[in-house]
């Protein structure tokens, strides 16, 4: 572990090994994805006999009216509206939770905490929107991704904003900020850093999520993305190229994501894991 | 001006005085509790009512609009069918194996990842990159790549002679392979994890171990293991909370089936709500919320106190 010179041998082994269990898998679901129908029918796991990506990603389009068209329209409104709300509100929290220390912070931080563990409870959850009148709405979805995000925003949060020094608050005072100018024009703008890897985590997070779309947002016409190929699995058990090209097309916003903010992603996941 | 800097002076005791903290409170804090009301409004309405309500309506016959009191008869329903009292087994079954794989391959994965080896920053992309990937697409990927007979894993198995189980189709394997594609998704999350935490250990622990000749493997066992132990604790932990919860790959891969016999509770939920059961899945909902909490929770704070003691 501590010698400098690399290992090559070690690290010839290390790379066949990540590229046959992490690369083939995709490799075979872009193979796949730029097959006919009847060659990606066989399961092969080849080179296409003619390589026709272009063609299939329009035909997964065109299917059903364009309804891929409108589910990444759903799920570009779900994702930015989601995230955009819960990292305002996780951050407003976090800072009062921080900066003003009450009895009401203990059962306010275990009530979080019971966030990220307990699993929601989803027929009651359903009853509850149906008697506000938001099942089946886009804005009761996005109220729902809301409430399962918070807790892990303002964890995340909480432990930044301990690092901004208080006097900072107090000159803001002095200089005559009331409480949200205090928040949004000092506070929040020194957040950015943590504020990046929280929409990056949850971007991914909420773009991915299938169980509360699936529950929350019933019906053909609402569909997100993830459904999107729930619903293709079904019905195309003959097109396997066009199920293929659709998992292609709906993995290029994480993949984008990834290539950019690779590091606050890592971060985020991370933060908190080893100090214990 | 001057009534700034006397509401600042008013704010000081709150944190000390008792008596003097109604008075002050009345003043304006710069730190408003009503900054956390609209988060809590939603998190309360959304997600803590729910969860509260569950307890009662998993007591009842419940349709929605209609519902009757019948006491613990969905708890009996439950653990009565062999069909939805497997389900538990399988839960916990998925949630050992697939935390148990992604703590001991993610301390491995990570402890090559930091050792001297060429191209460790593509590798560790690599591997992380299935975690943010659609589980659904991952499950309908390796659906395929499972095929029995046509699947591009048994293929290959074939080619050096071993021949492969049928992956999905075996009720002896369903559950199995779901997890191995639970792992393959999630240790890349370990991974990093562990990672921070053994590059969080001072290189000197290393350089004095080896000073006294102590090789590789005692290093490991005696410097990484015990300091990345915070790491274990949030991988255990993490993937414990997951793997019980787990639902989307489980749903995009066998549905359950063969039979049940890959059905977690999480599916039985999603069943007897399709089905109509209400009163019947939220009774599912609440066993998964006691045997999240009753295993996590204890967890938690035997690994915390055993952190003080040490």
């Amino acid at each position: 572990m501590t010698s400098r010179r690399p290992n090559y041998l070690l690290s010839a082994i290390a790379l066949a090994l990540f590229s046959v269990i992490f690369l083939l898998p995709f490799a075979f679901i872009l193979f796949t994805a730029a097959m006919n129908q009847e060659e990606a029918a066989t399961f092969r796991f080849s080179w296409p006999d003619n390589w026709q990506l272009i063609q299939n990603v329009k035909d997964v389009f065109r299917t059903r009216d364009y309804i891929l068209v409108v589910a990444f329209i759903n799920s570009t409104i779900l994702t930015v509206a989601s995230v955009a709300v819960m990292v305002i509100l996780a951050a407003m929290v976090a800072f009062v939770l921080q900066r003003r220390k009450s009895r009401w912070n203990v059962p306010i931080n275990i009530l979080m905490l019971a966030g990220l563990i307990i699993p929601p409870a989803v027929v009651p959850t359903i009853w509850v929107m149906q008697e506000l009148g938001i099942f089946k709405t886009m804005h009761g979805l996005i109220l729902v991704e809301i409430a399962f995000g918070l807790s892990f925003c303002v964890l995340l949060f909480q432990a930044f904003i301990s690092t901004i020094p208080r006097q900072l608050d107090e000159a803001a005072i002095v200089d005559g900020a009331g409480p949200l100018g205090l928040f949004f024009r000092i506070i929040f703008p020194l957040l950015r850093p943590v504020i990046v890897t929280v929409v990056v985590v949850q971007t991914v997070f909420v773009w991915n999520d299938f169980t509360n779309p699936l529950y929350f947002l019933p019906g053909d016409e609402n569909a997100t993305v993830q459904l999107t190929l729930f619903n293709f699995q079904s019905q195309y058990n003959t097109s396997y190229n066009l199920l293929f090209a659709d998992i292609l097309l709906i993995t290029i916003p994480p993949l984008l994501l990834f290539l950019f903010f690779q590091r606050q992603i890592v971060s985020g996941l991370t933060a908190g894991s080893v100090k214990g | 001006m001057a009534n700034t800097v006397q509401t600042k002076a008013a704010v000081r005791p709150v944190d000390t005085q008792q008596p003097r903290a109604t008075i002050a409170r009345r003043q304006k804090s710069p730190y408003p509790f009503w900054f956390m009301i609209p988060a809590g409004v939603i998190y309360t309405v959304l997600f803590l009512v729910p969860a509260a309500v569950a307890f009662y309506f998993s007591l009842t016959r419940w349709t929605l609009f209609d519902q009757e009191f019948i006491g613990l008869d969905n708890y009996v329903q439950f653990f009565e069918e062999p069909a939805l009292v497997s389900g538990l087994t399988h839960t916990l079954i998925f949630a050992v194996v697939t935390c148990g794989l992604k703590v001991v391959i993610g301390m491995a994965l990570a402890v090559l990842l930091t050792s001297q080896i060429i191209g460790r920053a593509f590798l560790r992309s690599v591997a992380f990159f299935p975690v943010l990937v659609s589980t659904i697409g991952v499950g309908i990927a390796f659906t395929v790549l499972m095929n029995p007979t046509r699947g591009a894993i048994n293929g290959a198995l074939g080619v050096v002679g071993v021949q492969g189980p049928g992956w999905l189709t075996d009720p002896q394997w369903a559950l199995l392979s779901v997890a191995f594609v639970d792992v393959w998704r999630g240790v890349g999350l370990a991974t990093v994890i562990y990672m921070a935490g053994i590059l969080s250990i001072p290189q000197e622990y290393f350089e004095a171990a080896k000073v006294d000749g102590a090789g590789s493997g005692q290093s490991f066992w005696h410097i990484v293991l015990p300091l990345a132990k915070p790491a274990t604790v949030t991988v255990l932990i993490l993937s414990l909370i997951g793997g019980l919860r787990s639902f989307d790959l489980i749903w995009a891969m066998t549905k359950g089936g063969p039979g049940f016999t890959s059905d977690v509770i999480a599916s039985v939920i999603y069943k007897q709500y399709q089905a109509g059961f209400y009163g019947l899945s939220t009774a599912g909902n609440v066993i998964l919320f006691l045997l999240v909490t009753g295993i996590v929770v204890p967890l938690f704070w035997w690994f915390n106190r055993k952190g003080v003691e040490a």
